[in-house]
């Protein structure tokens, strides 16, 4: 079995944070992994993205291929619409909906959200509305890898909660309870 | 035990492991976490292992061959064209020879992620005749680097490790060996003093190693031939896949296809004979620029027919992929999604609050007035004031350009001619240039935007910081044309003010707008709660 997965979004939403997770439980889980990552300029208020392959098999492309993309998780609505070459067509876009404009030539949003609800399978969410419900204003990445957890199938929802107490253990556990609540009620959305 | 590690990771610990005794390196994208990781390892602390930065990557290699002199394990590390900053003293280490192991690593960045050309080192080894280990994965980069320790003593000769950016930036799991024992002092007894007479032998010593290094590459377990069915079982065509090209060749083909992997160099002329005679063409799937291609062109003839990025059948620029990997394999593409209609380019930018924006501001603000001006840029997260909405900037070259090429541009009666540059950058190569424009009193202003760090790279200490005045005085500008200010908004009539009058005055002038980077200071802010 294998899962290839786009993170995806603008530099400084946190998408290194939803790998370093995935790779904890994947490691744990003893399932092989290659998570390619973007550092250096990208990461000032540009478009940034991380290849991240688990399988059961061996992995030799640390890219995904074109077409390949089993999941793409996205902090930003248009940034998920970037990669689309490479979402498989029977892939899922697990997306926020809602967009982050530091640019001027954003496209017009009701036809960017016409675009991404043509695709074939579509989830998306206003996480950071749904953060701040669950009194933790700074986990919308958190509800995020909540949303996609039940389409990341090679590893299982427990599993990606423990890793989630495992990488924010060192924070303490108040940090640890707020991320796994963020975590629960995208995982709750997500089943709706 | 199996640890999670970047490529640059696992090179670091392999170093570690290896008994490194110091790591040497100016801070640069893909290769900066190298370092990082030696400096926030434990064991290299208790060890006392050298990994404060570097100004440059001049003085880290020439620090490094001083390491090894004394006869301990160093290494150095920079991206690709920090390989042009240590040319020099690199290409002459091969000549002086070795006595402690000494690695140099390159990481390159074909695609050019984060950089401002795509050349390959393995240029840079050929030139300098020396073994390179390029590894395919994170657990080759690890075992690798006790190897290149290992043939570097006992060839007596620097060995170029060369990466690139997918392999310095991908995380996989690295079965991790043991911790090794360091080398104790013991100063080298050879001969290292380059004069004509000493350096012509040296160099004949230098070429009569190359036989071995070729046997050793043969003997190498990081070089195999796979399937090896030859044309006879129908394989016609082999695949000769370099370093980290073996990954997307072995994504697109089944295990009987005939490859051989190169992952240390020099190639072997008789392996490489042997498998163009097995087979009717050859394939070369190397990432960067086709050095191989050319290389095997002169070992089996001009009329054998090789396919690579000179012929067409790999992108000549740019990365590889397993897609163009795939078609030049003949493969068909697989069903995909057409590219995205709503979809706009989102560049990279200074951030919100940054002090290099307001240094742009009130640069704009008052070059306004001038018809003629040109601000020269240099390498940082500044050099995005040439992006909108600042379009500030009419050049970026290289490391410390942006004085020299105002002062040669100033020479032809430019005016005015403005300098832009970071902290860490001038103490990495913009010092000497301005002691050129202080002897030949240039018509020049230099603004050194100080934001006491080195911040593209993620805010690693910088050479220079609380030294800037003295070191402008030092070289000869004279104090009442060394300017200091505070670039924030609420200064910007000081500001403006200062400026103008520095590009009236006719000579070299420094304005220091100084702001602590947005990010190091958040950061600083958070281990001070701690």
């Amino acid at each position: 079995m294998k899962k290839d997965i786009i993170l995806c979004g603008v530099g400084g939403q946190g998408i290194l944070s939803i790998a370093t997770i995935i790779g904890e439980a994947a490691t744990e889980a003893g399932i092989n992994l290659k998570q390619a990552e973007v550092h250096g300029m990208s990461q000032r208020g540009g478009d940034v993205q991380s290849n991240l392959r688990l399988s059961t098999e061996n992995i030799y492309s640390d890219l995904i291929p074109q077409g390949g993309a089993d999941v793409v998780i996205s902090m930003e609505p248009m940034e998920s619409l970037r990669y689309l070459p490479y979402l498989s067509k029977t892939g899922t876009i697990v997306t926020s909906s809602k967009p982050f404009v530091n640019i001027p030539n954003y496209p017009d949003e009701a036809a960017l959200m016409a675009e991404l609800d043509s695709m074939p399978s579509v989830v998306k969410l206003d996480i950071e509305s749904v953060a701040k419900d669950t009194g933790n204003v700074r986990g919308a990445n958190m509800v995020l890898l909540g949303m996609a957890a039940p389409f990341i199938e090679i590893l299982t929802v427990e599993q990606l909660r423990k890793a989630i107490s495992v990488i924010f253990a060192r924070k303490g556990d108040a940090i640890v309870e707020a991320n796994l609540k963020a975590f629960d009620a995208g995982v709750a959305a997500s089943k709706q | 035990m199996k640890q999670l590690l970047l490529g640059d990771e696992a090179i670091a610990l392999g170093a570690i492991n290896a008994g490194l005794s110091g790591v040497y390196a100016y801070p640069g994208t893909p290769s900066t976490e190298i370092t990082e990781f030696i400096q926030n390892n434990k064991v290299a602390q208790e060890r006392g292992i050298h990994s404060r930065w570097c100004t440059n990557e001049k003085t880290a290699m020439e620090a490094a061959l001083g390491m090894s002199y004394a006869g301990k394990r160093a290494l150095v590390c920079m991206k690709h064209v920090g390989m042009n900053v240590c040319a020099d003293a690199f290409v002459n280490s091969a000549i002086t020879g070795v006595n402690g192991g000494l690695i140099v690593l390159a990481a390159d960045d074909p695609s050019m992620h984060s950089s401002q050309n795509e050349q390959d080192s393995r240029f840079y080894g050929k030139f300098a005749l020396i073994p390179i280990f390029e590894p395919s994965n994170q657990q080759e980069a690890y075992d690798m680097v006790a190897s290149a320790f290992e043939l570097s003593e006992s060839m007596k000769v620097p060995v170029l490790l060369r990466i690139v950016t997918r392999l310095a930036h991908s995380r996989a799991a690295v079965e991790v060996g043991e911790l090794n024992g360091q080398n104790p002092l013991n100063p080298s007894t050879d001969q290292w003093v380059l004069l004509p007479g000493i350096a012509r032998k040296k160099y004949v010593d230098l070429l009569g190693k190359q036989a071995e290094f070729v046997k050793a590459s043969e003997a190498s377990s990081y070089n195999k031939k796979e399937g090896a069915r030859g044309k006879e079982q129908g394989a016609t065509m082999g695949i000769i896949a370099c370093g980290i090209a073996y990954n997307y060749v072995k994504e697109n083909v089944s295990d009987k296809a005939d490859i051989l992997k190169v992952s240390q160099y020099p190639l072997s002329p008789e392996v490489i004979k042997a498998f163009a005679a097995e087979h009717d063409t050859i394939l070369v799937v190397e990432d960067g620029q086709p050095v191989v291609e050319e290389t095997i062109a002169g070992m089996i003839g001009a009329d054998y027919p090789i396919k690579g990025r000179l012929t067409g059948d790999l992108p000549r620029t740019g990365e590889l992929t397993p897609d163009c990997v795939a078609k030049a394999l003949g493969l068909p593409a697989g069903p995909a999604f057409e590219n995205a209609k709503n979809l706009a380019g989102r560049p990279p930018q200074l951030c919100q609050g940054c002090g290099h924006r307001d240094v742009y501001t009130a640069l704009n603000q008052v070059l306004a007035e001038y018809p003629d001006y040109r601000v020269f840029g240099d390498i940082g997260c500044y050099t995005l004031g040439a992006l909108p909405p600042f379009k500030s900037l009419s050049s970026c070259v290289d490391m410390g350009a942006s004085i020299t090429m105002a002062k040669g541009a100033a020479d032809a009666g430019l005016f005015p001619a403005v300098a832009i540059i970071g902290d860490s950058t001038f103490t990495h190569s913009g010092m000497t240039g301005l002691l050129d424009a202080v002897n030949d009193k240039s018509n020049i202003t230099v603004v050194i935007s100080d934001n006491l760090t080195t911040g593209m790279t993620g805010g690693q200490d910088s050479a220079g910081t609380n030294k800037f005045e003295a070191i402008c005085l030092g070289l000869g500008v004279e104090p009442e044309h060394v300017r200091v200010v505070v670039p924030l908004p609420k200064n910007m009539p000081e500001i403006t003010r200062i400026l103008k009058e520095e590009i009236e005055y006719n000579g070299v002038s420094v304005i220091i707008p100084r702001r602590e980077c947005i990010q190091t200071a958040a950061r600083h802010a958070r281990e001070k709660r701690k």
